[in-house]
């Protein structure tokens, strides 16, 4: 007997059944009717339930931007790396999981101590169902962080060096950051400078806890590794390019879906009224980012420049992080089109001005449009004032922007900028050189021409291209 | 007997291939080459910087002909391969001194 038959043999059956219930709840419900109390508790237990599974779904989604970081990176660079960077890619969220659940949630979000770092909740110590649901959500962020790091210094970095570095990242480097912002004691949301100011420090999702400590950590990176052979000559940048387009342009695709996640999960809210908000803000501004970008090469080159263009898409995306709770639709296209704007002007500053050697555009996409983004905030926040559309928001900038006559938020969100550029460049800068000094963070010139795939992993990302030889 | 050497662009090997059948000649050795001639080179794009690609990929073809035929097999040649565009290629023709037929042990006109 199939399942159609089955349910057409028992349909009278389920017509009375229901019918019974009916009647039964009719006269008996009404009795059993719970008090307005009890109404409450349910209600409140459902919305619960909501923001567990909202946050459970947004992680997930924003996990799957490790297969974009990924393929972004191998796009952007040559066939003869592309085993290492996958392996690089896959250990930074492997090894992130673990160092996140030892150490990085503690000092993230345990028991402040001086507004600087947290102390306890270490291998999340007496974690409940809310804990741990908030864990997963942090945890996927965490590692993202280092896998900014890993693109900008691929194709010449040594693969123990790196993951020695990841370790650093997720457990202190970044927490420390994500302490000072995102949980609530830390020095840029109260305390002394907040006091001083007249506002606390707003990054919706993480501009700069993550997207610039990534950049900048990336850049120091980069200028203690040096540049790849043959991207410099006699001072001037050589275009060195990258093996495949389809593979960038699918993994930018895959970390703007990732981004739905990333901003919208940030309401940390299953019942937060802006959350749709925020994702039209996300994705106008990197639209807009795109756009700005591919205009701009237009222009410059007399030909649309694809990978450039994908840059400004997530550049777009990497500005609107901090401000997407906080402002309108319209400043969302600006704050992207001046993001498109900033991450074409950086890449190009990094080339020809610091001589630095950044395959993948990272600096520039997470470092300065990360920044950007920070000081967005102080420019266009509608704030909590009478009258703003977001006057009864639970998560967004106190205090408006200038261009609606506020000032306050502006100088606080340029103090967070400041605070994470020179943190993560400082930081990362010291853990490099020591790394540099002991086990050496850069292959030797042999074994970059040979490509880091044959020599770190003993295999070709592509064998079947390879001649073989018995 | 004669070899005719062409190197012609990648994206013509099909139709002189089949043009060469159709005349009464299928046996060719291609092979996939990189080069240039006085064109140098083209310039492509790479994230908003310009760079010279130099040696540009082409198609050799390897063909060995009586001498009577050899003018009918370079007019189709060219004919087809020709696009009137810079890098359409080169023909070069070689004297062949002995063919052999690795199977049978037949020379020259016989192994042809």
């Amino acid at each position: 007997m199939n399942r159609r038959s089955l349910k057409n043999n028992n349909k009278t059956l389920w017509q009375s059944l229901l019918l019974m219930s009916v009647i039964l709840m009719l006269f008996i419900i009404p009795a059993s009717a719970g008090s307005v109390e009890e109404n409450a508790e349910s209600i409140a237990s459902l919305e619960t339930a909501l923001t567990v599974l909202w946050l459970i779904i947004a992680g997930t989604i924003v996990f799957l931007m490790h297969a974009g970081f990924s393929l972004v990176e191998i796009g952007l660079t040559r066939t003869k790396n592309t085993a290492n960077i996958l392996m690089k890619n896959f250990m930074t969220i492997s090894l992130g999981i673990i160092v996140y659940w030892l150490v990085g949630w503690g000092i993230m979000y345990g028991a402040d101590y001086g507004g600087l770092i947290g102390i306890d909740q270490f291998f999340l110590i007496g974690a409940d169902n809310t804990l741990w649901n908030s864990w997963w959500f942090q945890m996927v962020f965490a590692a993202t962080g280092a896998t900014i790091v890993s693109g900008a210094m691929a194709e010449r970095t040594d693969f123990k060096a790196y993951l020695i570095y990841t370790i650093a990242l997720v457990a202190f480097i970044y927490p420390v950051f994500g302490h000072w912002v995102w949980s609530g004691a830390g020095i840029l949301t109260s305390g002394f400078l907040v006091d001083t100011i007249g506002a606390s420090f707003h990054d919706f999702a993480g501009s700069s806890v993550v997207h610039s400590i990534g950049g900048y950590s990336a850049l120091a990176g980069v200028m203690l590794v040096g540049s790849r052979i043959g991207k410099f000559k006699n001072g001037k940048a050589i275009a060195i390019p990258g093996h495949s387009l389809p593979l960038a342009f699918l993994g930018t695709l895959i970390l703007a879906f990732g981004w739905v996640g990333f901003n919208g999960g940030s309401t940390l809210d299953g019942n937060d009224p802006y959350v749709s908000m925020v994702i039209v803000n996300t994705f106008l501004a990197a639209g807009a980012g795109a756009i700005m970008v591919m205009i701009i090469t237009w222009m410059k080159t007399g030909k649309p420049d694809p990978s450039l263009t994908a840059n400004g898409l997530l550049a777009g995306l990497v500005a609107i992080t901090a401000p997407c709770g906080a402002v309108t639709n319209w400043a969302a296209i600006v704050i992207g089109l001046i993001g498109g704007i900033v991450v074409y002007a950086g890449v190009m500053f990094n080339e020809n001005v610091l001589k630095v050697d950044d395959p993948v555009g990272a600096i520039a996409v997470h470092g300065y449009a990360g920044t950007w983004g920070v000081l967005a905030v102080g420019i266009f926040a509608l704030g909590q004032g009478d009258g703003s559309m977001l006057a009864d928001a639970a998560y967004t900038a106190a205090g408006a922007g200038l261009i609606y006559g506020g000032y306050q938020q502006f100088v606080i969100q340029v103090v967070g900028a400041i605070l994470s550029i020179v943190w993560a460049f400082v930081a990362s800068f010291i853990v490099f050189k020591i790394i540099d000094l002991t086990i050496g963070l850069r292959v030797s010139e042999e074994h970059e021409i040979a490509g880091l795939d044959i020599v770190e992993h003993g295999i070709s990302a592509y064998p079947e291209f390879m001649i073989h030889e018995e | 007997m004669r070899k005719i050497e062409a190197i012609i662009r990648p994206t013509k090997i099909h139709e002189v291939k089949d043009a060469l059948e159709e005349a009464g000649f299928e046996s060719i050795t291609v092979t996939d080459v990189k080069g240039r001639g006085k064109q140098k080179g083209v310039m492509q794009q790479w994230r908003g910087r310009k760079y010279c690609v130099d040696l540009l990929p082409k198609t050799k073809l390897e063909i060995v002909v009586t001498e009577e035929d050899t003018d009918m097999v370079v007019d189709i040649i060219q004919k087809i391969a020709a696009t009137d565009s810079i890098g359409d290629g080169k023909i070069f023709i070689y004297p062949v001194e002995k063919i052999i037929r690795i199977r049978t042990g037949e020379t020259d006109l016989d192994a042809l």
